[in-house]
């Protein structure tokens, strides 16, 4: 069928009639169906929120900056952790991969014209807008939320805060998240394109699917959980208030029954999105396909497995925690045979060192610590000592910034040609990307020095013996701020003033390259020619559309012989 | 029922409030402990398991940096080595997948990872279980303070050991939740309201070391810090610490209340009444109707004292004759009931007698509350 | 669109109720029945964080479940279980016709499931508002006593109405005159099919009316359920077995006041075995906090079903569905099945345990 499609900007190159004007009108944003729209609204959306809560986390650095400061109240500091905890978690980390780059990508990447369900997706995005809104009530409103993020039973039962409508949010916010895990499984299931088996899905559907099972196994027990918090606080049920005879320690059981695999809500959308950059930036076959697919999958399931790590010293018994340990560390394995087998990719690759494969790269570098120094806390002896120190704010924030804020940015700039039509500026995109690397690491290494020496978190004033510390990290969070903001504008400009660009300039092999870009409202304007998303030799250079085109587009003079990879 | 003496512990209770209140604002952290000594990454040894605790770390800090150094080696190398010149798109043909390979470096790392599971766990228990002869130290956590009753009755706001004397302390928090962390002996345990958490020290240096509330309670958490002083002897201890002195022993508190309570259907004799006879059974494992055996420790006896038809004594079945004391007592008087049974498993029934005997010459206003109590529920025995 | 290339979009005819988006009816049908189903497992998982707090508490607390289930009426619940488990038959029988395409018989037995959902949810406010009347109440705030309880012996069997059940059927009343009103004015009006919607909603709010009316009488008829006056249940819960005909029959005041006659004459060494209403309050409690949490949830559930069903309704009344077309009424078939099923568990675990 190929040879009845004529290769026109229209269908491959810089569409000027795309899904941005094929309607107009406030309304044709706010209740569209279109995961296109969805996705940008979601992008907008969490990238506010990832700009509240920054501004709240360089408030907290500038406060820490000497060791008895005045700037902020004790209750302000409280206030002011739990609330860059609160929103990053749960309005920005949580949806950012999936609900933003996922609902832009997902559909195409399967060569369909929509999730399963859009209707679904529309309410999802008005939830997460719903839940952000009630967290954020909870200062607008003069209440505050000082319990932390995690909500523990019995200070969040006791205090004057807003929590009910905290935790209304982040349930409400719990169920955006469900309704987006339960589309982009049904979608994965029944939506391929026909013949695209499991194993010619792009690791990055992989890894989004195995996202989806743990949004839809783990979070609605954070929804039931925190629901008996909210009716604790109204009614004084006592399931969780010591003072009828209830239990706090099952409040954190149940959180991180969720909390946990949450983690990797966060960090397996990131690892898919480094797959394709590392793949696509290195023009090879990525490396060992099935391990990673199945390490996304392994790490869904155990991830369920291992929150107990949490309570290392909360009192439960011994043999539980023991147990929890042993299998904290089986979660080590998929995670570190997903950074080797990135590195095997690059192997006699043809690399490239654009914007988004330098925040593949500095993904590698920053995870690896992430992971390493998950060792030092899965290890039951060290983590008595740095449970609960600045160690483990250092562990998590290289996971969760340094992995997923990365990746996030990465896939942004490897996707952003493909949603708008247009180029950033790569040297520029690389700036941003050694600023927010710089950054990241001076804002967060010295923590684990601090947390080792025995800082603990959450302190608002400390002695002074770590004060030397505080202000390195200080300084890198500002340095990290800019960076991010530098990113964020040159994505801004490109997308409205950025040099227009056809439909694949990366030369990626994965269905979404084989549209116009922007794509049309209905995705693809052909049927799209199913092909393995790392046969990156069935991309050929088309000269007047100054782009690459699947072959069998393509004049079949000017194809060049295929390169085969050597199978073992 | 006889008021007095919970009252009168009330009081104790509320002294020590006031004067641990009184510095909580100003932390009791002394300047020498807030300097760093110590390693580059640590604090200085001063427990038992500290050095097995840096070991571990030190052995991951270094398997992790050569692992770290590889991964980034290589990943710079292939930057390098495979850096696309001119635009030319011209990767080289190599293996997708090996399956030996990826086997490899799946198995090899794993190997690590079950040796540093287990030196983490033999630390862990090292850590966790305290040997016989530790002395308890009962510890209260509260918004933002901390008080420390040492078994002689000596109260104080920070917490003093004695070096190379193993401590446990039993710790149970007033509101919310806490957590005992000592720095420079790597030591940390939460403090969890409604239950009993433990903690055991084993200070081999002595000095002023830091402890520190690690879990987040509230506006004044990072004030909950305070002292951990090791003493060179009990007698430096004793002489050279700044008490908030009890009017009584904490296990003479616990014969008064015992007497009040308890005395009716439990003897210290040794022999069984309504309920078991108390002296002997501490530390011991009781048969429990229909379900396994138990050991009688701290969190045994405050749920027989609030839950008493939970765990059923074999022999004094099948229904609990016990009444529930919950919002009778409170967990102070638990303390110090524990501690008198703790007391009477030593073994020294002779001065208990002595003790009733200066008892009966005790202050006139608690008397004539004690005698009938006595003499109400002995006979029913 | 405009721009799209015809070959492409030609390709398959969109039939009326295909979605742009799904390339044929089997492709959408399999997208919805996964969707139902991976929805229902967030439910159960939804669920399942309070059996795992039930499972805790009974086992920390096995002798207050023991005890507490006496203050639930288990003919109450046995009835409710009937009805739930009829509406499911109804609700098969209503996938069923649709699949055959007969949408008045798809109306009718919706319908039926509707009426028995409603008369759930009447029998579930006869069974809150008689614990709400004596106290019964979750952890913080429960405060059992008889003084409230229907004075069964001095009125005999008299109606007694709660003033928490006036409160609860509110809402279901004004429904009822609403819908009733809604119907005779659209069918006078002409519009004969919102006539009838508003008509079976009518029929709807009155099987509410018709579970309290039932319970209610059966109430009145056994002197407040199962094992006669309320009066007696607190001794029953106290004490020890052998004794607990004679404290039935003592017990005819405030439960403290009756255990410290009957202990009277007991043995001198049981003088200080009694109710302890600390205790009692507390540990009791928190079986009432999760007897609260639980069917209240439910009853959630069953309520949001009325919603759901109630488009189905609409939908067969519209006579939408046919043979190649019946997805939603079974995604709802199914939902209601899954709110019988959480029923099924929770009608053994709280009511019958023993």
């Amino acid at each position: 069928m190929g040879t009845t499609i004529k290769a026109t900007p229209e269908i491959f190159g810089h569409a000027e009639n795309n899904f941005f004007n094929a309607s107009s009108g406030w309304k044709s944003w706010a209740f569209t169906l279109d995961h296109k729209r969805i996705g940008i609204m979601y992008l907008i959306g969490v990238t506010t929120a990832l700009f509240l809560a920054g501004v709240f986390a360089l408030v907290l650095r500038s406060h820490l900056w000497i060791a008895n400061s005045e700037m902020l109240t004790p209750a302000m500091y409280n206030q002011m952790f739990t609330l860059h905890g609160a929103v990053m978690v749960f309005a920005f980390i949580i949806p950012s991969i999936p609900a933003a780059l996922g609902n832009m990508v997902l559909p195409m990447m399967l060569g369909a014209k929509d999730v399963a369900f859009p209707r679904l997706n529309l309410m999802s995005f008005y939830l997460w807008v719903i839940g952000t809104g009630c967290l954020l009530y909870a200062i607008l409103a003069g209440y505050g939320l000082d319990t932390g993020w995690t909500f523990y039973t019995p200070y969040s039962i006791e205090t004057e805060s807003g929590v009910i409508y905290a935790t209304a949010g982040a349930f409400v916010l719990g169920f955006s998240s469900i309704f987006t895990g339960i589309n982009f499984l049904v979608t994965v299931n029944t939506m391929r394109l026909p013949g695209q088996g499991w194993f010619k899905l792009p690791l990055f559907i992989w890894s989004l699917y195995a996202t989806a099972i743990i949004q839809i196994l783990a979070t609605p027990v954070l929804g039931i959980t925190l629901l008996l918090l909210i009716s604790e606080r109204l009614m004084s049920i006592g399931i969780f208030d010591p003072r009828y005879g209830g239990d706090p320690v099952l409040f954190q059981h149940f959180f991180w029954f969720y909390s946990h695999p949450a983690v990797y809500i966060m960090i397996l959308p990131a690892m898919g999105v480094i797959s394709e950059l590392i793949a696509v930036y290195s023009q090879k076959r990525i490396f060992g396909y099935s391990f990673i697919a199945f390490s996304s999958v392994a790490i869904a399931l155990l991830g369920f497995l291992v929150w107990g790590h949490h309570l290392f010293t909360s009192g439960q018994s011994l043999v539980v925690t023991l147990i929890f340990s042993a299998i904290t560390f089986s979660v080590a394995i998929p995670s570190a045979v997903k950074v080797f087998n990135w590195l095997a990719t690059m192997y006699k690759g043809s690399i490239l060192l654009a914007t988004p494969m330098c925040y593949a790269l500095s993904f590698i570098f920053l995870f690896g610590i992430g992971g390493l120094t998950g060792l030092f806390l899965g290890a039951l002896s060290t983590d008595i000592h740095l449970h609960d120190t600045y160690f483990v704010v250092a562990h998590f924030h290289f996971v969760m910034v340094g992995g997923t804020l990365t990746a996030l940015l990465g896939g942004l700039f490897h996707w952003w040609p493909k949603m708008f039509g247009r180029m950033y500026n790569d040297m520029l995109g690389r700036v941003g990307c050694f600023l927010v690397f710089t950054g990241f690491n001076l804002t967060f290494f010295p923590q684990f020095v601090m947390g080792s020496r025995g800082m603990p978190r959450r302190y608002a004033t400390y002695d002074p013996e770590y004060q030397i510390f505080h202000q390195w990290s200080t300084i890198g969070a500002f340095l990290l701020g800019i960076g991010i903001l530098l990113a964020f504008a040159v994505l801004v400009y490109a997308a409205f003033k950025g040099p227009k660009v056809g439909g694949n300039p990366f030369k990626a092999a994965s269905l979404e390259w084989q549209s116009s870009s922007p794509p049309d409202f209905h995705n693809f304007l052909h049927k799209p020619v199913m092909t393995d998303p790392y046969d990156f030799d069935a991309m050929v250079y088309d000269e007047d559309l100054d782009t690459y085109i699947h072959r069998e587009f393509a004049d079949p003079a000017k194809v060049p012989p295929r390169v085969e990879p050597i199978h073992h | 029922m006889m008021p007095q003496i919970p009252m009168l512990l009330a009081q104790i209770d509320e002294k020590v409030r006031e004067l641990t209140s009184a510095n909580a604002h100003d932390t009791p952290v002394p300047d020498e402990a807030m300097v760093h000594e110590g390693s580059y990454w640590f604090p200085r040894v001063a427990s038992s398991y500290a050095s097995d605790v840096d070991f571990l770390f030190m052995a991951i800090f270094w398997i992790s940096a050569v692992f770290f150094a590889i991964i980034v080696g290589v990943m710079i190398y292939f930057c390098i080595r495979y850096r696309r010149i001119g635009g030319k798109i011209e990767p080289q043909p190599s293996a997708s997948h090996n399956t030996t390979i990826e086997i490899l470096w799946s198995v090899l790392p794993s190997i690590l990872l079950v040796w540093i599971f287990y030196v983490g766990a033999v630390g862990f228990f090292e850590m966790r279980i305290s040997p016989e002869d530790a002395e308890d130290i009962q510890v209260t956590a509260r918004k933002w303070n901390w008080s420390f009753t040492y078994p002689d009755g000596d109260i104080s706001s920070e917490l003093h050991l004695v070096r190379d004397k193993p401590a446990r302390l039993v710790m149970r928090s007033d509101d919310v939740l806490h957590s005992m962390y000592i720095p420079a002996f790597r030591q940390k345990m939460d403090v969890v309201p409604g239950r009993y958490t433990y903690a055991f020290l084993m200070p081999i240096l002595d000095g002023k070391f830091r402890l520190a509330c690690t879990e987040y309670c509230g506006e004044e958490h990072s004030k909950m810090r305070t002292m951990c002083q090791v003493h060179i002897s009990e007698k430096d201890r004793k002489e050279n610490t700044q008490w908030i002195t009890a009017d009584h022993k904490p296990w003479e508190n616990g014969e008064r209340l015992y007497k009040i309570n308890c005395s009716g259907c439990h003897k210290v004799d040794g022999t069984p009444a309504t309920g078991p006879a108390l002296n002997t059974i501490w530390g011991e494992p009781e048969n429990l109707i229909g379900k396994a055996p138990r050991l009688v420790d701290h969190n045994y006896v405050r749920e027989s004292i609030l839950y008493p038809d939970r765990d059923i004594v074999e022999g004094y079945g099948p229904v609990s004759k016990m009444n529930s004391f919950q919002g009778k007592i409170s967990d102070k008087d638990i303390d110090y009931l524990i501690t008198y049974m703790q007391y009477l498993k030593t073994g020294e029934v002779v001065e208990l007698k002595d003790e009733n005997a200066t008892d009966a010459a005790a202050p006139p206003a608690e008397e004539p509350a004690q005698a009938p109590a006595e003499a109400g529920t002995g006979e029913n025995n | 669109m405009a721009t799209a290339d015809p070959q492409v979009h030609d390709e398959h005819e969109h039939g009326e109720f295909i979605a742009h988006h799904f390339d044929n009816a089997e492709q959408q049908y399999d997208s919805g029945k996964l969707g139902i189903w991976v929805f229902l497992v967030t439910e159960v998982l939804f669920f399942s964080g309070l059996f795992v707090a039930y499972t805790l508490y009974r086992s920390h607390h096995p002798e207050i479940f023991d005890q507490a289930h006496v203050f639930l009426d288990k003919w109450l619940g046995g009835l409710n279980t009937v009805v739930l488990l009829f509406s499911s038959l109804t609700m098969a029988l209503g996938v069923r016709y649709a699949q055959l395409g007969k949408n008045k018989l798809v109306a009718f037995f919706v319908l039926i499931t509707m009426v028995c959902a409603a008369v759930f949810i009447g029998v579930k406010a006869i069974e809150y508002s008689h614990k709400w009347d004596q106290g019964i109440l979750v952890s913080s705030a429960f405060n059992y006593t008889t003084v409230h309880a229907v004075p069964a012996t001095a009125i005999g069997k008299a109606l007694h109405i709660s003033d928490y059940l006036v409160y609860l059927s509110a809402i279901p009343a004004i429904l009822l005159v609403g819908f009733l009103i809604a119907a005779v004015g659209f069918t006078v009006g002409g519009k004969k099919i919102l006539g009838i919607f508003c008509g079976c909603m009518a029929i709807t709010a009155g099987g509410y009316f018709l579970g309290v009316v039932g319970a209610q009488v059966y109430m009145n008829v056994t002197d407040g359920g199962v094992g006669g006056s309320h009066a007696s249940q607190p001794i029953l819960l106290y004490a020890q077995e052998d004794h607990a005909a004679d404290d039935q029959a003592g017990a005819v005041d405030d439960h403290g006041d009756a255990n410290e006659e009957h202990s009277a004459d007991d043995h001198g060494s049981q003088a200080s075995h009694g109710p302890d209403p600390t205790k009692f309050v507390r540990d009791i409690g928190i079986f009432f906090s999760i007897y609260y949490c639980m069917t209240g949830l439910h009853a959630f559930h069953i309520i949001g079903g009325i919603i759901a069903l109630a488009w189905i309704l609409w939908r067969s009344l519209l006579g939408q569905w046919r043979s190649d077309y019946f997805g939603p009424v079974d995604y709802v078939g199914l939902y209601w099945h899954l709110v019988d099923l959480i029923w099924i568990f929770l009608f053994p675990m709280l009511y019958l345990i023993d």
